[in-house]
């Protein structure tokens, strides 16, 4: 007797989500630049976009469950760039990369668990925690490998973090990032876990009182974040064949920007990570297809702005069309209550 | 007199409202007159349309069709704030403060005094406010911050936030929820001056006692219609007026029709046609005299009322919850006490007393200093609930809407956060079990009688009382050994109270172990079969059931003769 039917029907009808609304601006974006813009769709340029979106879309991962969970962390580029610059400078010192990846992975877990545990222990706001690390990673990340440049990695790696499947336009790189973005969903919204955060993010008192353990889920997702943020930073490395302390320099916005964009409340609570991913290849996408444009480099950046202001206020106006009250022919009938009692007569 | 006649200008009053909120048709056709000087009460079921009536008085809703009269003459209220340039006070049922400011600041939000240059006088507002809370008998300091602020102080702080605006209208969305006896008695007191000084009042609460002891006239409400508006009379049917010069009541009910239209011709009425036809259902109802409890539960419920503490004799068994020297500094002192299984052992005590603060720390939310907890003879660590809930621990909590609810959330989800842990049949293989899940919330949605519209609704598009049934509910699914209940029938219906207090007696004979707080000192003595009563951070007092008393406990609460008195 829950929900009868038509009622239901009228509800996801008038439901307007954001996620939806910025998959469907992905599919446009593609369609025009496909019929438009000269260049955008041959499989090489595919190829291009996606992979320089890849560092983006790696950290809007975990990026995504840590803003659900009312959380940010701003040092993700600073971490990335910490894990290059070491990267360098083992490989430099002679190590072997197959000894220095766990290493850099390694050290994005300590990156990670610092921000955690100033966040956790302290009751510090994450947002001025992170400001200060994003600052003190990228000087220790300077401190490493100095101005130096570090190019020669081993050819296989630099193939694999560049390269692309035959001659289609789907680099190798992308196939793991399909199983973590897999892995992502299933743990934000399959999960006790994942479950938890939605509320942490909303109420984290109520979530307090309803046993989640809050401290220790946040603590988990900065580590998870400064992991991501590590792995992206050797991409970035090999991607690009080049380990300097200035990698990554700004991504931290470039990820939030496209998170948001994606749906994902600011104030923690709401979004799926279906609306994240589509914002971040959106953000993508557009840099790529005006590149191609030749639109300059700060006109992008003023698109960028824009794009990032309609992030924040898209989700809230679809969320009160939404809301709006729809007439409906349907007889008010109240679920539970009690009917009035047959009298005798 | 102030009382009103049949032909004075109403005040403030509602012709022909309706208002739907999707397909929730919250009000239909519902017109209401205060007068000046007259203490209306709007009585209903959990869902019935209260609140959303006195949000349409205030401006927080505008009537899909209606109007809203001021002295007579339409007006379109575009807010709350209008409602306050025109003298409308307005409690709403939850608590709103802004948890950052002080409590003076809350007190005065949007209207703090100035000084010259258009400065806020912060002393001024000091001063005004612990006046305000001399008047109330509270004891609260106007410079703490509002966070923190237990679920009965919060409303005492809604209260003088009305009181001090000096209105014309006070209109209060179940204030006395959490209040106990002594708070209700001085706010009654507060208001009584206020309404013979001429303010008109309306007031809802779900203690129907209240209802006859502040006001002349109740009107009821069913499914957002307009089943009646009488004037009282005493409570059990006799002709008795009560205090506070409401002496004409007998006999201005007279101006009311007998016949069987059920008083909806009176002259602060529905205006005849707007009861549902089943109203003269309800309207065994005062010929000469005015109406007696029972026939506001029958106008309110559409039957009659089953018993509202069935409490049942069980045999008792072991101990279940042990607390030992439980001592959280400067909140409360060397708590011992035990409940055992079969047991519902009530803890009374006046606002402010510790109870909800032991509660927390029992159930780990707080951190205790020294002391031990034990369920089943197993200690629990210390501050983690998640553990307390794995040894059979549930606490339902005082304050829904910070602790109890995501609001923004389903109704589903929200019965289902107890049960993330995977105690609760929910979770396969690590994984969310979306078909349990949804049978879960239902299940005990349909139990408690929550009456909702999807199950897929944010939980804050509920009544009131509706929020507080899934608090219940969300507890009561994770079938605890030991249930510690903090104001559990806060701002729920009789009907359903009745039907929560049986619950919570079948409960306990089948074996668990019920803790109950509660500032409701009948639903104590009619469930307990023990009650400890705390004061000022102690326990003061334990009283088995056949000496718990009014006065027994009232003694305790209030420090006079503590446990000596007791046997
Ligand atoms: N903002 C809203 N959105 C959707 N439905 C709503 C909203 N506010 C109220 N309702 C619905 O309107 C109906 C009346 O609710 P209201 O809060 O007025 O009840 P009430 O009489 O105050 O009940 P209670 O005694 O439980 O406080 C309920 O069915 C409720 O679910
Ligand atoms: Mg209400």
């Amino acid at each position: 007797m829950a929900d009868s039917s038509p009622k239901r029907a009228a509800r996801r009808a008038g439901a307007l989500r954001w996620d939806g609304v910025v998959g469907v601006l992905l599919l446009v974006l593609l369609l025009l630049s496909f019929g438009f813009v000269d260049g955008f769709g041959n499989a090489l340029n595919l190829s291009f976009l996606i992979g320089n979106t890849l560092p983006i879309a790696l950290i809007a991962l975990p990026m995504t469950l840590l803003v659900v969970a009312g959380e940010i962390d701003l040092s993700v580029a600073s971490t990335a760039g910490l894990s290059g610059a070491v990267m360098g400078a083992l490989w430099n010192a002679g190590m072997a990369i197959e000894t220095i990846i766990p290493i850099c992975l390694l050290l994005g877990v300590v990156c990670g668990l610092v921000n955690g545990l100033l966040v956790t222990r302290l009751g510090l706001p994450s947002l001025a925690v992170t400001i200060g690390t994003l600052a003190a990673y990228r000087g220790i990340a300077q401190i490493v490998l100095g101005s130096n440049a570090v190019t020669d990695f081993p050819a296989p790696y630099l193939d694999f973090a560049a390269g692309r499947i035959g001659s289609t336009f789907v680099p190798y790189a992308f196939l793991p990032f399909l199983v973590l973005l897999a892995v992502a969903v299933v743990v934000l919204h399959a999960t006790p876990f994942g479950r938890s955060l939605f509320a942490v993010g909303a109420n984290e008192e109520a979530a307090r009182f309803a046993g989640i353990r809050v401290r220790r889920h946040k603590l988990w997702l900065f580590t998870a974040t400064g992991l991501m943020s590590a792995l992206t930073g050797v991409f970035w490395a090999l991607h690009y064949a080049s380990a300097r302390y200035d990698n990554a320099t700004g991504l931290e916005l470039s990820v939030v920007a496209a998170v948001l964009l994606g749906g994902i409340d600011f104030d923690g609570g709401r979004g799926t990570l279906g609306g994240a991913v589509a914002g971040v290849f959106l953000l993508g996408g557009l840099q790529n297809a005006m590149s191609l444009l030749n639109v300059s480099a700060q006109s992008q950046t003023v698109v960028t702005g824009v794009l990032l202001v309609i992030s924040v206020l898209g989700p809230r106006v679809a969320r009160q069309i939404a809301a709006r009250p729809v007439a409906l022919p349907v007889p008010p009938a109240p679920q539970t209550s009690p009917g009035p009692s047959e009298r005798d007569r | 007199m102030t009382r009103s006649e049949p032909d004075a200008v109403p005040v403030l009053a509602l012709e022909g409202v309706s208002k739907s909120f999707g397909a929730v048709r919250a009000l239909r056709d519902v017109s209401l007159r205060l007068y000046a000087g007259e203490a209306h009460a709007l009585a209903g079921e959990n869902g019935a349309g209260k609140s959303t009536l006195i949000k349409t008085l205030a401006g927080v809703h505008r009537p899909d069709t209606g109007t809203v009269l001021l002295d007579g003459r339409p007006v379109v209220l575009h807010g709350p704030a209008d409602a306050r340039d025109a003298g409308v006070a307005v409690i709403y049922q939850e608590p709103t403060l802004f948890p950052d400011l002080s409590v003076a600041e809350n007190v005065f939000m949007g209207r703090q005094p100035r000084r010259s240059l258009g400065r806020v006088d912060h002393r001024a507002a000091r001063t005004a406010a612990a006046a305000l809370f001399a008047r109330l008998g509270v004891d609260l300091d106007p410079q703490q911050p509002a966070r923190g602020l237990s679920i009965a102080d919060q409303q005492l702080v809604e209260i003088a936030k009305a009181l001090s605006s000096d209105a014309r209208v006070l209109i209060m969305d179940e204030p006395t929820a959490a209040l106990t006896g002594s708070e209700v008695a001085r706010l009654f007191g507060v208001v009584r001056t206020l309404r013979e000084q001429g303010a008109a009042v309306l007031f809802i609460s779900h203690r129907l006692e209240e209802i006859f002891r502040l006001c002349q006239r109740v009107t009821t409400l069913r499914d957002g219609a307009l089943v009646a508006s009488d004037l009282l009379g005493d409570p059990q049917g006799r002709r008795a007026p009560e205090s506070g010069g409401s002496g004409a009541s007998g006999g201005s009910g007279s101006t009311g029709g007998s016949g069987g239209s059920g008083g909806s011709d009176r002259p602060a009425g529905s205006g005849g046609a707007a009861g549902p036809a089943d109203a003269a259902d309800g309207a065994g109802a005062p010929g000469g005299r005015g109406l007696t409890e029972d026939d506001l539960v029958r106008r309110m419920v559409g039957r009659d009322l089953d018993e509202l503490y069935p409490k049942q004799d069980t045999p008792i068994g072991e101990v279940a919850l042990d607390v030992r020297q439980l001592t959280r500094e400067g909140v409360f002192t060397d708590v011992s006490f035990t409940v055992r299984h079969g047991e519902i052992v009530g803890l009374a005590g006046l606002v402010g007393a510790g109870r909800s603060e032991v509660a927390r720390a029992v159930f780990g939310v707080d951190r205790w200093d020294a002391g031990s907890v034990h369920v089943d003879g197993r200690p629990l660590t210390n501050g983690a609930p998640s553990i307390a809930m794995a040894a059979g621990l549930a606490l339902v909590p005082e304050d829904r809407r910070a602790q109890g609810l995501v609001m923004g959330m389903s109704i589903e989800r929200n019965v289902n956060l107890t049960a993330l842990t995977g105690l609760g049949g929910t979770v396969r293989g690590g994984l969310m079990d979306r078909r349990a899940e949804r049978s879960r919330a239902l299940d005990w949605a349909v139990r408690l009688q929550v009456k909702y519209a999807a199950l897929a609704d944010a939980v804050g598009t509920l009544s009131g009382g509706n929020q507080q049934k899934v608090v219940l509910a969300k507890w009561l699914a994770t079938t605890p050994k030991v249930l510690i209940v903090d104001e559990p029938t806060r701002g729920i219906d009789v009907g359903t109270k009745a039907e929560v207090h049986r619950l919570l007696s079948r409960l306990a004979a089948d074996g668990v172990a019920v803790l109950m707080i509660s500032s409701d000192l009948p639903e104590v003595l009619g469930m307990a079969d023990r009650v400890l009563v705390m004061h000022e951070g102690r326990l003061t007092a334990e009283i088995p059931r056949a000496g718990a008393t009014e006065e027994s406990v009232m003694a305790a609460a209030t420090g006079r003769g503590t446990t000596g008195r007791a046997a």
